[in-house]
């Protein structure tokens, strides 16, 4: 279960939690097989929000995202955007509320068979009544936005890491989404480029007044960017706070997701060791949510 | 021996989960043929036509190659066979039912299960892996029906006419060899055909064929829709839907041969 005691609200959240959340999570479980991967997550992103979701590696939150886009459906629980409970939604009213949402995915996943305008435009193409120029003059609006103009014509295959994640940024804010996630943002790349890239999630939010959702485990990245993270751990929420209290926080485990510490060296050196010398090592103790607070 | 057991269990639910699966495919195919226009989400006509060059038109050359290359061995077997009994001269007859209710159809089905199949598998199954199908569906855009759609119709369309193709060059080449043998004229041996052959005999072979396409399409996509492992995974998914493909035209055609005849 979720501690309550770790998720604290900042004071300019408190001020935002008057309007209606633009994304409401609660008691979501998910499952790989008979392998629980979410337990009992509680969320809540607020309108013009940054919320960042970090986490290391199985986390949990790669799979959060994928419901919280509606690619997945839970074994239990509910995801509420834009005030529509994506797990009971029909169809039709899924396809609405696509319009309003847009993905930037890790990788990109831009379609290779086309062009990268021809990629921008494609929601476009499939939602509106436009005529093709149109279309084009607005999706290279959203290019000269993410400074890819100059690739329009280009193949994704002949496009640089940081230039593919710009042109899935593009394809995800034509349709002037009011939300917006993206998947590990700053993976793979150089840190000049992935600065580019949290500068440009800031923009979309100051300019575009989007809320926008990232999922990444680049710690320097989600300080950079969040307004506020949650950190996820084993499938559970360990924390939601701003950037200051999630420096704060005295829990170990998120201690060592900052300090890039493995957990074996840092929880526990004498465990590991006697593990390695094959002696048995006693059960650990539970640890206290607030041990080793600064 | 429960372990056994248990794993000829597992494979035989999988199987009839992906048989399933495809059927699914299948009925949202249509269902997006029919009820995309009027949602004004119409399966994209562009995209069919370049399945059809695709699947058919390039297949053109090898699938000339191969339809010659049967007639041509029928013939000589049939001559051969047929001249251990003095009766080459029903060769004709032999030859006509046989292409056109069997080999042509056959023929075509596993060339487009190797060439189009595997095409088509790979492209599905990359997609899958690199979250393209995962964009169509945040988008807002039915995978079925930009993906799957367009490459089933296609198949369906050009299948049958290339077995119609193969038809025509399978019995020409055929009558190359039938007519050096049995010194007949061309004029003879085409009309001999045409004699022999009824329009249920056509349309038992590209019945068939269209139902060879679909099997093609529909395996390939079930296989691309369940990739996972990268690169490893999309050979491992493009091997099984050609080998899928293949076993089932097989079956396919000894069951429609069944169904037709024994009715």
């Amino acid at each position: 279960m979720t501690d309550r005691s770790d998720i604290r609200t900042s004071q300019s959240v408190q001020s935002q939690a008057a309007a209606a959340p633009v994304v409401r999570v609660e008691n979501l479980q998910a499952h790989y097989g008979e392998r629980q991967v979410l337990h009992d997550v509680d969320l809540t992103v607020f309108p013009g929000e940054i919320m960042v979701i970090m986490g290391g590696s199985g986390s949990g939150k790669s799979t959060l995202l994928r419901h919280l886009v509606g690619l997945t459906r839970p074994t239990a629980g509910r995801v509420e955007l834009l005030g529509l409970d994506i797990t009971r939604a029909r169809a039709m009213e899924m396809m609405r509320l696509r319009r309003k949402l847009g993905v930037a995915f890790q990788g990109g996943a831009l379609f290779s068979s086309m062009t990268v305008l021809e990629n921008v435009m494609l929601p476009l193409q499939e939602h509106t009544q436009l005529d093709r120029k149109t279309m084009e003059i607005m999706a290279r609006l959203k290019l000269e936005v993410v400074n890819l103009a100059e690739a329009e014509a280009m193949m994704p295959a002949e496009l640089s890491g940081g230039m593919l994640k710009r042109a899935a940024v593009a394809r995800a804010i034509v349709m002037d989404p009011a939300l917006l996630f993206f998947d590990e943002p700053s993976a793979g790349l150089d840190p000049v480029v992935s600065a580019a890239l949290d500068d440009l999630i800031l923009k979309l939010r100051d300019a575009m007044n989007m809320t926008i959702v990232v999922v990444t485990h680049e710690l320097e990245s989600a300080f950079k960017i969040a307004d506020r993270i949650t950190v996820l751990d084993q499938g559970r929420i360990l924390l939601v706070d701003d950037v200051a209290g999630v420096r704060r926080s005295g829990n170990p485990r998120i201690q060592n997701l900052l300090n890039r510490r493995s957990e074996e060296t840092a929880v526990d050196a004498g465990s590991y060791l006697r593990r390695l010398t094959g002696e048995v090592p006693p059960a650990p103790a539970p640890h206290s949510e607030d041990s080793g607070a600064s | 021996m429960l372990r056994f057991a248990e794993g000829i269990g597992r494979g035989v639910v999988r199987g009839v989960e992906e048989v399933g699966f495809a059927g699914a495919l299948f009925a949202e195919s249509l269902f997006w043929a029919f009820a995309g226009p009027a949602r004004r989400q119409p399966v994209r006509l562009p995209a069919v036509f370049a399945q059809m060059m695709q699947i058919g038109i390039e297949a053109l050359p090898i699938a000339t190659v191969l339809a010659a290359t049967i007639g041509m061995m029928l013939a000589i077997q049939s001559l051969y066979s047929l001249g251990l009994f003095g009766a080459e001269s029903f060769a004709t007859i032999g030859i006509a039912l046989s292409v056109v209710r069997e080999f042509a159809p056959l023929i075509i089905g596993i060339l487009i299960a190797g060439r189009s199949g595997s095409a088509l598998a790979a492209r599905f199954s990359t997609m899958t892996i690199n979250q393209e199908v995962d964009a169509l569906r945040v988008i807002g855009i039915s995978p079925v029906r930009f993906l799957v759609a367009p490459s089933l119709f296609a198949m369906m369309i050009m299948v049958p006419a290339l077995t119609m193709w193969a038809n025509i060059v399978a019995l020409t080449a055929a009558g190359l060899m039938v007519t050096a043998s049995l010194e007949i004229s061309l004029a003879a041996y085409h009309a001999e055909v045409l004699a022999a052959l009824s329009v249920n005999d056509l349309a038992h072979g590209l019945g068939k064929s269209v139902l060879f396409a679909a099997v093609v399409a529909l395996v390939s996509a079930v296989n691309g829709a369940l990739a996972d492992g990268g690169a490893e995974g999309v050979g491992r998914r493009t091997t099984r839907a050609v080998v899928h493909s293949i076993a089932a035209i097989i079956m396919v055609d000894m069951i429609f041969a069944f169904v037709v005849t024994s009715g």
